[in-house]
């Protein structure tokens, strides 16, 4: 169907608006192949652009003969209210957002349609390929790691990308044969090399199946990684039953016997519908501010949602202590190793590697662990929280959106040791779910080549990497820490990210000031830094000029420096500011 | 090893410093200090040496609910004023102040001894097990003691001498006084004038002396209405609005079931008239009906709308000082739960049901704010009108007039509707032995709720967490006199003025560190509009979770801004010497002449500089003739015209000595706060102890090791500024060397 049948209004007067922390603005509501605009066709007036696939449910509410309402939902929370007087415009209305809102075609979002207003600086398709990302680990661990393009045509496995790190004394052909014994052909690879040596590799379960089949390529594969005598974990994010469960269906765990040098440890992170379902009954409670404490509290709780959280972080903890305390490698994984797998992974590098703390060091976790890696964003974001439970798939959840969460827990505990403010993780949710960038689009590298996304489509990263867009997510209170950052996931330290889940119904710009005044502070501090080293250097100059002009008098003892003063420069650089 | 690690924090494997308590004030904590480290060295210790120590119990084990394995073991010590427990291994010294003591209880014995834990008033949980049951006993029996003395003058304040770095006596108590405070508030004026009938606290004796009331009433009508009330606790204005709409407190009516008192009636029609703009007022019962009406059985009750003209008759239903006793003990064991799971503490939280109440509180002093700002005048009571009033006053008007969102204006705040108005702190903080039903943390939601407002207006209060935890802790302390007794009239008795010290004054001395950096007047509305929804209520962790020592951020935003700013405020002092340098020495290289070339194009590239002498010129030309003329000189210079040298009447000869000392004085740089766990002096840092920059040397130390304060050579303002020991001296030595 062409865009020209699926909108059967183009164009409507009188339409009126009813948003979040604004007056209801009565303007001309234009449907576009992508959009939903609401414009009061006043100077300055309050106007909605709306993306179509930002839409996750509408409601009719149709008021007789008159018209009626259209309760319009989005995937980044906020929910609008469109009045419309007449009611055959009210169903036509109804029935393009409708359509246009569930377009499933990709070629057919946005993103192919968009050009961007601004010139593109660096290209975000090519700044984070993994032979740049890992060059310098596979340099320098040379006889440890290498590149592998076995799976070069996506057949070895369709859902991971072109280029991998395997282990340097592994050939290609065990690992073909490892990949056989994997779901989805997922074989282990190497996520993350912790300083020291220990490290994190990741992978779906192992085909053991009911009779407890076992691979010797993919024993060896992961053996490969360990020195001689040591020790590793896998990580298993399912419980126990779960796995267990699972080999009745093909699936399995590694087997004790096979797997000697490993033990298994199953830290259960619930997954999909669960997720979908917790963080629907969130909104919902979120929503409802109308309710008593004891009704919030009880609602809060019983979404589990914050406690998901505390989950997730205490499986990414214990990770990060076997790579980090016990010097052990680690394999996480739990069904297909898309979703709570990379949850995992990508978490624990957050506590681990200060890189990841950075906005071009998160920009690159995203694209190694959540989108080379194949977590399938198009189809666990087609329809979020507001979607009825019938239209909702087995397949959505908002698995990424509990990694933001969890990423903005460990901020707020640590809130210096971010490059990025919690703005960008924002940024992030929203552009995950609609975006006018192709970056979230396709649901692994094999799709994305297939679309000639980068190609056809413009990268978040590159408008996000342009200096004037990227001073607005800077964090002015960053202050590089290289350490390892252990978060508390103690039920109180964990708190309810208001900033994003209530932004729709408490106001934020109270925090929005504060935030501003911090970064003027902060700047004010740095340029009267700036200022005084400046003034220093030029007193010391004239005071030389002063002696040897005679105004001044030498110091009594002479100072071993020809210029006195100069030595109390500071040093250029200040290792640590307060 | 990790299964159930609820915490990760491996940094607290190898570094278990750690100092529990409200921190101690410099001058006792170094008298006992001192003593115990002879004491360490002293093979034979003098027990009752100097009268400080009462008891001492070796190989106690203090237990951790997070690291149940490796409980430190040390010594108790017992002294006069604090319950002391070091471990000389771990470094770890936990200090509790006897009069924070909420209660002591002797758990079942154990094998390994007999376990002790102690609960404070600021939210510390401890649990000790001392190995000789007869310790035990004797330490129990003691704390249960010194923890309540039974007379008001055993309290702490009437022994706590302050050192000489400390404030004098006096100072404090005459920061504020209830008639400049109402004067502030344009009160007396045509419809309000001040009473004297209750100068001797006749009247009412927890009343304060001074009473405002409606100009037209009659003396005959205030003592008609005061015998009407409970405690004779008869309408009088708390806060009058900009629009003349009022805020008037009283305790409940003795109206039991039909009586009806024509003067009260007639006092509360004058309140009325007072404002023009409005033919109606509220009457605020802030309890729940059932309780008002259960009161009216004992001859109490509430407002009967049909006798009253004109009022509009309100219960808001915040609970009596029962259940917020018993809600916060459920909120505490809450956050006592050993390894909670998530549900279980939100549960918790839900079922202790303060967060409710910190809600109901709120709502209904915005419910009174409203009606104000709206020009419609309030009258609240309560029961005896001295809890749950208090509270909705207050808040009501802090989202009235920004002036109580200062440190100063909370203060007075609190002076007024707490402290002149009769709130029991005594007793609802249990400083004295009494009843045990008396007891209620009334205050403490008080400083909740204007907690929660600050976490959602972050620049609209002047004052920070710190303020608000200082002011909490003082007021269970006994430390100072401020919060001790009932009622104004009970402190006068005790000539509290003249026998202790006051907060006040210990605050003023503080106040750098009480500061919110973001405080901003001009973002200041006058009218605070809070979002009270149940979503934007909040457990307050820093208060409730205080002392638990990994839940808390690890990086303390507050903390790092406030270095933040003192360090800039360093810096730009430092500039305006800086400068006043460049001048002056410009001005000598253009007296002699011969320079002037590379000077001109010298000046010229610098021309920050240039804007910077304008600055100099507003900021001090009445004071600094000198510079004013070295600027002129050089304003000329650099537009290259030659000017017949004048000859300033003195220049100031600087010396490459003192330039050297000058730039030498003052840090650049300070060191990050982050990742400092002890000061020099081995005394470890908390997430709650202040860490100070010394501001010459930029390093960190702990409040005890910045003692010290003095003015720096390479600030131009010469004010004093904190800064080290070592640095002090420093400093002291060279300036005796120059200025002989």
């Amino acid at each position: 169907m062409e865009f020209a049948d699926m909108i059967l209004i183009p164009k409507l007067d009188g339409v009126v608006l009813h948003g979040p922390f604004q007056k209801p603005v009565d303007g001309t509501l234009c449907i576009t192949g992508h959009h939903l605009i609401l414009s009061s066709r006043k100077e300055g007036g309050e106007e909605l652009w709306l993306m179509h696939h930002n839409v996750d449910s509408i409601e009719r509410k149709p008021n007789g003969a008159l018209g009626g309402s259209l309760i319009i939902k989005c995937k980044d929370f906020r929910i609008i209210q469109l009045d419309i007087n007449s009611t055959d415009e009210f169903m036509k209305v109804a029935t393009s957002i409708e359509r246009l809102s569930s377009l499933d075609e990709p070629t057919k979002q946005y993103p192919f349609f968009y050009r961007p207003m601004f010139p593109i600086l660096e290209d975000g398709w090519t700044a984070f390929r993994p032979e740049t990302e890992f060059s310098q680990l596979v340099t320098a661990q040379s006889d440890e790691w290498r590149f592998s393009y076995v799976n070069k045509d996506f057949s070895v496995c369709p859902t991971y990308p072109s280029t991998v790190i395997v282990p340097r004394c592994v050939d290609d052909e065990t690992i073909m044969a490892a990949a056989a014994f994997r779901e989805g052909g997922r074989f282990p690879v190497l996520s993350y090399r912790h300083e020291g040596g220990s490290v994190l590799l990741r992978s779906s379960q192992p085909l053991t199946g009911p009779s407890g089949r076992r691979c010797k390529d993919d024993e060896r594969l992961i053996n490969s990684v360990l020195g001689p005598g040591k020790r590793g974990y896998i990580i298993d994010t399912r419980t126990q039953a779960l796995a267990q469960a699972a080999k009745s269906r093909g699936g399995g765990f590694e087997t004790e016997v096979h797997y000697p040098q490993w033990r298994r440890v199953n830290k259960p992170i619930d997954r999909h519908s669960v997720l979908l379902d917790s963080l629907a009954k969130l909104m919902d409670a979120c929503n409802d501010t109308s309710a008593s404490m004891d009704r919030w509290l009880s609602r809060l709780e019983a979404c589990n949602w914050m406690s998901h959280i505390k989950d997730t972080l205490n499986c990414a903890c214990l990770v990060a202590q076997c790579l980090d305390q016990e010097g052990a490698s680690v394999l996480v994984h739990g069904s297909e190793g898309t979703d709570a797998t990379l949850l995992v992974t990508s978490l624990a590098q957050v506590i681990l590697n200060p890189d990841c703390r950075t906005v071009r060091g998160l920009e690159a976790l995203v694209e190694r662990e959540w989108l080379q890696a194949g977590h399938p964003f198009p189809v666990r974001h087609a329809r979020s929280c507001y979607a009825s439970s019938g239209s909702r798939g087995k397949a959505q959840a908002p698995t990424f959106l509990l990694f933001l969460d969890c990423v903005n827990q460990i901020h707020q505990q640590f809130p210096c040791s971010f490059e990025f403010s919690t703005h960008l993780l924002i940024l992030l949710f929203e552009h995950s779910y609609s975006s006018q960038f192709g970056t979230f689009q396709g649901t692994c590298e094999a799709d994305r080549v297939r679309l000639q996304l980068a190609q056809k489509t413009v990268s978040l990263w590159s408008h996000l990497n342009r200096p004037d867009v990227l001073q607005s997510f800077l964090n002015p209170m960053y202050d590089p820490n290289n350490r390892v950052i252990w978060p508390s996931v103690a039920p109180m330290s964990l708190t309810l990210w208001s900033e994003l889940f209530l932004r729709w119904v408490v106001d934020q710009s109270p925090q929005r000031q504060a935030w501003r005044t911090i970064t003027a502070l902060r700047e004010r501090d740095k340029e009267l830094r700036l200022k005084a080293t400046r003034l220093r250097r030029q007193l010391a100059e004239l005071e030389r000029e002063a002696v040897e002009a005679g105004v001044l008098a030498p110091a009594a003892v002479l100072p071993a420096s020809p210029t006195p003063g100069a030595d109390l420069l500071p040093a250029p650089v200040p290792a640590e500011v307060a | 090893m990790y299964a159930g690690h609820e915490l990760f924090s491996p940094e607290g494997a190898s570094w278990s410093v750690k100092y529990t308590g409200i921190p101690v004030s410099p001058s006792v904590y170094a008298r006992i200090r001192s003593w115990l480290l002879q004491e360490q060295e002293n093979p034979e210790p003098d027990l009752y040496q100097g009268s400080l120590i009462l008891r001492k119990v070796e190989n106690v084990r203090m237990l951790d609910r997070y690291n149940a394995r490796k409980p430190s073991v040390g010594t108790l010590y017992l002294t006069a004023t604090h319950l002391i427990f070091v471990d000389p291994d771990g470094k770890k010294e936990t200090w509790i102040l006897h009069m924070h003591i909420a209660n002591v209880e002797k758990l079942p014995l154990t094998t390994s001894g007999s376990p002790l834990q102690i609960r404070c008033k600021t939210f510390l949980s401890v649990t000790f097990v001392v190995p000789r049951e007869r310790d035990c006993q004797e330490v129990f029996v003691t704390l249960q003691q010194l923890s309540q003395p039974v007379h008001i003058e055993d309290l702490y304040c009437f022994h706590y001498t302050s050192s000489t770095e400390d404030i004098p006596k006096p100072a404090g108590w005459n920061f504020f006084d209830l008639q400049s405070e109402y004067q502030r508030m344009r009160v007396p004026n045509d419809q309000w004038s001040l009473t004297l009938l209750n100068k001797d606290y006749e009247l009412c004796d927890t009343y304060p002396r001074y009473l405002y009331v409606p100009s037209t009433a009659s003396t005959t009508l205030l003592m008609g209405s005061s015998r009407f009330r409970s405690k004779g606790r008869l309408p009088v204005l708390s806060y009058l609005h900009r629009n003349k709409a009022v805020i008037c407190r009283c305790s409940q009516p003795l109206s039991g079931f039909s009586a009806r008192c024509m003067e009260d009636e007639q006092l509360l029609n004058c309140i009325l008239r007072t404002n023009p703009n409005s033919s109606y007022m509220y009457v605020v019962d802030t309890r729940p009906r059932i309780n008002a009406m259960a009161n009216r059985a004992a001859g109490k009750g509430y407002e009967n709308e049909n006798f009253y003209e004109n009022i509009k008759f309100h219960f808001l239903g915040i609970d009596n000082i029962h259940v917020m006793r018993s809600s916060l003990s459920k909120l505490i064991e809450t956050c006592e739960l050993k390894a909670p799971s998530m549900g279980s503490f939100l549960s918790g939280i839900e079922s202790s049901g303060w967060m409710r109440h910190i809600r109901s509180i709120l709502e209904t002093s915005w419910f009174i704010a409203q009606a104000l700002e709206d020009g419609i005048s309030v009258v609240v009571h309560c029961s005896d009108g001295w809890d749950r009033t208090a509270q909705v006053c207050s808040l009501a008007s802090i989202f009235l007039d920004p002036y109580y969102r200062t440190i100063q204006g909370f203060q007075a705040l609190i002076e007024k509707d707490w402290l002149a108005f009769g709130h029991k702190f005594s007793e609802r903080c249990g400083h004295v032995a009494g009843d045990p039903k008396e007891v209620s943390p009334v205050f403490t939601q008080l400083v909740d709720c204007t907690w929660q407002l600050t976490q959602q207006f972050p620049t609209t209060f002047q004052f920070n967490e710190r303020f608000l935890l200082t002011l909490h802790d003082h007021v269970q302390s006994c430390q100072f006199g401020t919060f001790i007794g009932n009622c104004e009239k009970d402190r006068v008795d005790l000539k509290l003025s003249e026998r202790t010290f006051s907060l006040w004054g210990y605050m003023a001395n503080h106040m750098n560190e009480y500061i919110n950096p973001l405080y901003s007047t001009d973002a200041n509305p006058d009218v605070l509009v809070p979002n009270i929804s149940p979503q934007n209520i909040r457990f307050w962790r820093g208060m409730y979770c205080r002392f638990e020592n990994g839940v808390h951020p690890r990086e303390p935003l507050g903390d790092l801004l406030l270095a933040t700013c003192d360090h800039s405020s360093s810096l730009e002092d430092h500039i305006r010497l800086l400068t006043k340098r460049i001048n002056a020495l410009k001005e000598q290289l253009a007296d002699k002449g011969e320079k002037r070339r590379s000077f001109t194009s010298d000046a010229l590239e610098s021309t920050d500089v240039v804007l910077d002498n304008k600055y100099l010129y507003e900021k001090g030309c009445g004071e600094d003739t000198d510079n004013l003329t070295a600027i002129k000189l050089s304003h000329a210079a650099t537009n290259g015209v030659v000017i017949p040298p004048v000859k300033p009447r003195s220049v100031e000869l600087i010396s490459v000595d003192q330039l050297a000392a000058e730039l030498n004085s003052v840090a650049l740089d300070w060191k990050t706060l982050r990742n400092i766990r002890e000061c020099i002096c081995s005394t470890p840092f908390d997430h709650f102890s202040r860490k100070y920059h010394c501001w010459k040397c930029g390093e960190v130390f702990c409040t005890r090791c910045i003692d010290k304060h003095t003015a720096l050579p390479g600030h131009h303002s010469q004010r004093a500024v904190p800064v080290c020991k070592p640095c002090y001296r420093e400093i002291r030595r060279s300036s005796s060397i120059e200025s002989p």
